[in-house]
């Protein structure tokens, strides 16, 4: 508890030392990582799920395991084009 | 616990030895990309320049490598094992992703690269190409992947010639 307030304490002086452009550009940094993280989370959950619910699929049917292979591939190729929107999102907002 | 069944399969040794539908989907996919590929890399280059035009070809390897490396993986593990399987590309996610992100993030400050071109890109390739590739999936169990380009149809030949 201690270290954790000593970082907070040194977090403040730090933010204090910045110029308001500095501290702007700070912000937008740690945003930009934030949005990545959360964009990175929905994605993970989904593909999980199309899996899972994949293979059990393919278990109760295993004649149908190439039409389920299909969907899923599909799937969780749509699925990751949201976390690759959140990646672009964070390079645009930190590096462009 | 079922395991004293003698009809009980585990799924740690269900496999699927049979014909991969990603394969072909990806190949059809990279058919299409490279058919796109021009039009992406013009447009970015009437409006980045050359600069754009190389970090629209960036963009486009990227996504089609992508597709490539996640159908391997779900063709090469589905024959081992569908447990297998699944931990490969949950895992596979987070590589595919963390490679991307590293591609992007060191050629960022290259002098050929325009982050934004490469950035739309990226997406407008992989959501396009998707959209586009629904067309040509059949899903049946007959064709569980692509569609067939050509069926014959032998007894409707027959019926007429009789």
């Amino acid at each position: 508890m201690e270290a954790l307030t000593r970082i907070a304490h040194a977090s403040i002086r730090v933010a204090a030392e910045l110029t308001p452009a500095e501290a702007k550009a700070n912000a937008a940094a740690q945003m930009a990582g934030l949005a990545y993280g959360l964009a990175a989370i929905g994605p993970g959950i989904g593909i999980g799920m199309i899996f899972g619910k994949a293979i059990e699929a393919m278990a109760r049917q295993p004649e149908s395991a190439g039409m389920v292979r299909t969907t899923m591939f599909l799937g969780v190729a749509f699925t990751e084009a949201l976390a690759l929107i959140g990646f672009v999102a964070f390079i645009l907002l930190k590096f462009a | 616990m079922k395991t004293d069944d003698p009809q009980y399969v585990s799924i740690l040794s269900m496999n699927d030895q049979g014909p991969a539908p990603e394969a072909a989907i990806v190949r059809d996919i990279i058919k299409h990309g490279s058919i796109v590929a021009p039009i992406l890399i013009g447009l970015s280059a009437v409006f980045w320049g050359v600069n754009g035009a190389w970090s629209g070809a960036y963009g486009v390897v990227l996504v089609l490598g992508n597709f490539a490396v996640a159908a391997w993986m779900v063709s090469y593990t589905a024959r081992i094992s569908y447990a297998l399987m699944m931990g490969a590309t949950l895992f596979g996610y987070i590589f595919r992703l963390a490679v991307i992100a590293a591609a992007v993030f060191f050629v960022r400050n290259a002098t050929w690269v325009e982050l934004v071109p490469l950035c739309m890109t990226i997406v407008i390739t992989h959501v396009g190409l998707l959209f586009w590739e629904m067309r040509y999936i059949s899903l049946s169990l007959a064709f569980p992947g692509l569609k067939p380009k050509h069926v014959a149809s032998p007894t409707v030949q027959d019926s007429t010639s009789n």
